[in-house]
């Protein structure tokens, strides 16, 4: 036996106490809703999980009024010292259940327990013990004494990071004075219904938190309603250009948080091992399924050939696998359309003359898996390096200058995330100051906190989230 | 190897081992991120090494064990109980494989020969090597003729393996080429009468170096004049052995290996004391040179209490429950 064939080490299901079916949350319950219900699988073996309720216009509004009298009744006269207390108590609930929450997440995206446990679960936590740190400070986020909140807030969140989205959105909003209706990615619910039951747990006054699960006509259903005073979405620009659309002239205060094609600049005095690191957790971390993923690498034409050596090298040490092992690295692609649409795209790009690579790996018979994947020879032009992939796939591409590093990074409709990797620190100062991104990670890539705003440039989106500015945003005159 | 490594050092380094030249060279390696270096250890170390993978581990992990002792108040009897431990960890188990080799001063190399007797030899038919620290360890402060005799002592007396430590006030003040030149002095003073070399390992006292880019100068350093293996530390500063600089240390051996085709031992020495550590640093072994650089003549603990843990360990993975400290042996 080979040592690197490490034992299965499985993390138990075990502590997972799932329903059958989940109906949606209104008015701080359980309650079924009048549409379809759909399954949910686990993208790793393909198994159903559970079944949830399919959101009608009905349902919504359900949602929307009972968000609308908790915020009049309840959560607009409470002080925010006491918004806190509930806010402080979500947090520590999730910290106390954050092993099962890992398990539940893992099951539903596919995502390794590795990226649960270390990234997803710790990293909620944190954005509601954050924002409950705000909740009785508002007079001093900048705008003004005693700001208010907007209302009642309609949060759309994909399905990348499903517990941590929801934790992007709730928590603000929260803190600000708002009571929210949120949906779910129609792949991945579970973790939100847990969350449910930790306001339940958390004794949340009923209505503050609404849930309303479904596919995208039940996300219209929310964009569209007249007693909504604010729209916050994270997905694909396509989908967020219709909204955009729809909310104009109806008085609604947007948010959008859209795709990426972030750039990942290797200079030639690169610390080069963490760049290889850097990059590999810039395109791999959660299968490249990141909206501010590192997709496009940029390489020093001098180091190329050596940083791409090392990157195969280094991606066959990547383990490939159950999801639930917790020495798996590279877990399940989301779902079948998300496999079709990577794979579509790679083959797009060998048939544009890139030079892919894949990891050998083996790929499990059953789920949605693809492998760690590189594409040397790309240029500018190609659909590889100017479309978002959303998946484990890396766009190899050179310059010879800073200047051409900046222009080619620029060089995007996007403008979300940008790496810049130089022992340098001067250089690492006056290229980040030409870059057009809103997030740009130096020696590093992928980390997140809670007071760091994020948000993009273009394409990739306006408004900010995290942060005193990702406070603002609910309040009534802040930044959106 | 001797000469292969120091030919190769030449190539490298053009004709001449100035100290401009090694300079020149040295400035040449990449530089390292600390917070990435550590990011990356500490993510080798969520490795979750369980059942059969743990059983192999446990028995790899002794029989990569220098068991030490360096203490002023060492005797012939404290090494002969050395020893004896060393050649049957478990008297409970005569199965558990014995350790790699004894390490301790050179005035004790004599008497771990008489106490080894015929297990005295390679690790790799099974035996146990004697290696000695030497160059007026730990400090490293004295003349180079004393270091050598020093050197030559121990080799004399049986030594298979000298440990030497590096000057590091010469490296810390710039004298790259007085460091290199007493490492290659070194290296001649291990040969023995008939020709054949004790191996020769470097001791740079990580702790004392500082930064990870100082650590990694140091490792080619001591790779290109010769060294068969480099080694974190003494014991004898704080820090001693991290997983951060072992791992660096492993990424200059990787990186000298595919230059050069040679291969250099890597020994993290002090502070490791537990199994769990321990398999922490086989899985950064393996992840970062590959699973054949877990031999002997490659890689190795330095260690005396982490024994005992591997062996409480490994009673528990066969019986199902742990034990005590009463049930192993103490040296």
């Amino acid at each position: 036996m080979s040592f690197l064939e490490y034992a299965p080490a499985p993390e138990s299901t075990g502590l997972l106490n799932l329903r059958e079916h989940y109906g949606h949350f209104i008015g701080g319950e359980f309650v079924e809703g009048s549409g379809e219900s759909f399954a949910s699988i686990s993208p790793s073996t393909e198994k159903h999980i559970a079944t949830f309720a399919t959101g009608t216009d009905e349902d919504v509004n359900r949602a929307v009024v009972s968000a609308r009298k908790a915020y009049d009744t309840v959560w607009s006269k409470l002080s925010g010292a006491d918004r806190a207390k509930y806010l402080f108590r979500i947090a520590r609930i999730i910290q106390e259940r954050a092993r099962e929450l890992a398990v539940a997440e893992t099951l539903d995206n596919g995502k390794p327990i590795k990226e649960t446990r270390d990234a997803d679960i710790p990293l909620a936590a944190a954005w509601f013990f954050y924002y409950a740190g705000w909740a009785d400070k508002l007079d001093y986020a900048g705008m003004g004494a005693n700001p208010r909140a907007l209302g009642v807030a309609g949060q759309i969140i994909p399905w990348n990071f499903p517990l941590l989205m929801l934790s992007w959105k709730i928590a603000p909003a929260l803190a600000a004075g708002n009571t929210v209706v949120l949906k779910p990615a129609e792949t991945t619910p579970l973790t939100a219904m847990l969350f449910a039951e930790i306001c339940q747990q958390a004794d949340l006054p009923a209505g503050v938190v609404n849930i309303v699960t479904g596919a995208g006509a039940t996300g219209r259903a929310i964009v569209e309603h007249p007693d909504i005073n604010k729209i916050a979405f994270t997905g694909s620009t396509a989908v967020g250009r219709g909204i955009a659309r729809t909310v104009a002239g109806t008085g609604k205060k947007l948010t959008l948080e859209l795709g990426g094609k972030g750039a990942n600049i290797v200079f030639d005095d690169a610390p080069i091992d963490q760049a290889v690191e850097g990059i590999i957790s810039g395109i791999f971390f959660n299968q490249g399924q990141v909206c501010c993923a590192g997709s496009r690498l940029l390489v020093q034409e001098n180091i190329h050939d050596e940083v791409v050596d090392r990157l195969k090298t280094r991606l066959g040490t990547l383990r490939l696998g159950d999801p639930l092992d917790k020495n798996t690295d590279i877990g399940a692609i989301n779902s079948k359309v998300q496999l079709e649409r990577i794979t579509a795209l790679v083959a797009k790009g060998e048939a544009e003359g890139g030079e892919r690579w894949s990891a050998a790996c083996e790929i499990p018979d059953k789920g949605f898996w693809f492998p760690p994947t590189l594409f040397t020879g790309v240029q500018t032009s190609n659909t590889v390096a100017r479309d978002e992939i959303f998946g484990p796939v890396l766009s190899i591409l050179t310059f010879r200058t800073p200047a051409e590093a900046i222009a080619k990074a620029n060089n995007t409709p996007y403008g979300l995330s940008a790496g810049i990797w130089s022992d340098k620190g001067s250089r690492i100062l006056a290229v980040a100051d030409k870059l057009r991104a809103g997030v740009i990670w130096a020696n590093t890539f992928n980390k997140f906190d809670p007071a760091s705003p994020f948000g993009g440039y273009k394409e990739s989106g306006f408004g900010r989230e995290g942060g005193i500015q990702g406070l603002s945003a609910y309040l009534e005159g802040g930044v959106r | 190897m001797s000469t292969t490594s120091t030919d190769h050092a030449r190539s490298l380094l053009g004709t001449d081992f100035s100290e401009t030249n090694l300079k020149a060279v040295l400035a040449g390696l990449p530089g390292v991120d600390a917070v990435g270096l550590e990011a990356r250890a500490a993510d080798l170390g969520t490795r979750s090494i369980k059942t059969s993978s743990k059983a192999w581990a446990i028995d790899k992990i002794i029989s990569l064990i220098d068991l030490t002792t360096l203490e002023g108040a060492d005797t012939p009897g404290k090494v002969h109980s050395l020893a004896a431990k060393g050649m049957l960890p478990d008297p409970a188990n005569p199965a558990t494989p014995r350790v790699a080799a004894l390490c301790v001063y050179g005035d004790m190399v004599g008497h771990a020969v008489d106490a080894l007797g015929a297990l005295h030899g390679d690790p790799d038919a099974g035996l146990i090597s004697i290696a000695a620290v030497a160059t007026a360890f730990p400090s490293g402060r004295s003349s180079r003729a004393i270091k050598l005799a020093d050197t030559r002592d121990a080799v004399l007396a049986g030594a298979d393996e000298i440990d030497m430590v590096i000057d590091r006030g010469a490296f810390l003040s710039g004298k790259l080429g007085h460091v290199f030149e007493e490492i290659q002095a070194v290296k001649e003073a291990c040969v023995r009468a008939d020709g054949t070399s004790a191996h020769l390992k470097v001791i740079l006292e990580t702790g004392e170096l500082n930064t990870y880019d100082n650590i990694r100068s140091a490792s080619w350093l001591a790779m290109l004049a010769g060294g068969d293996f480099i080694k974190t530390s003494t014991g004898k500063v704080a820090p001693a052995a991290t997983l951060p600089v072992t791992l660096l240390m492993l990424e200059a051996v990787r990186d000298w290996y595919q230059q050069t085709g040679l291969k250099v031992g890597v020994k993290p020495a002090g502070g490791i004391r537990t199994s769990k550590d321990a398999i922490k640093y086989l899985v950064t072994v393996s992840e970062t040179v590959g699973e054949e650089w877990l031999t002997p003549h490659l890689f190795r603990f330095g260690a005396s209490s982490l024994l005992n843990d591997v062996l409480l360990q490994r009673q528990k993975l066969s019986t199902g429950h742990y034990s005590g400290p009463d049930y192993v042996t103490i040296d």
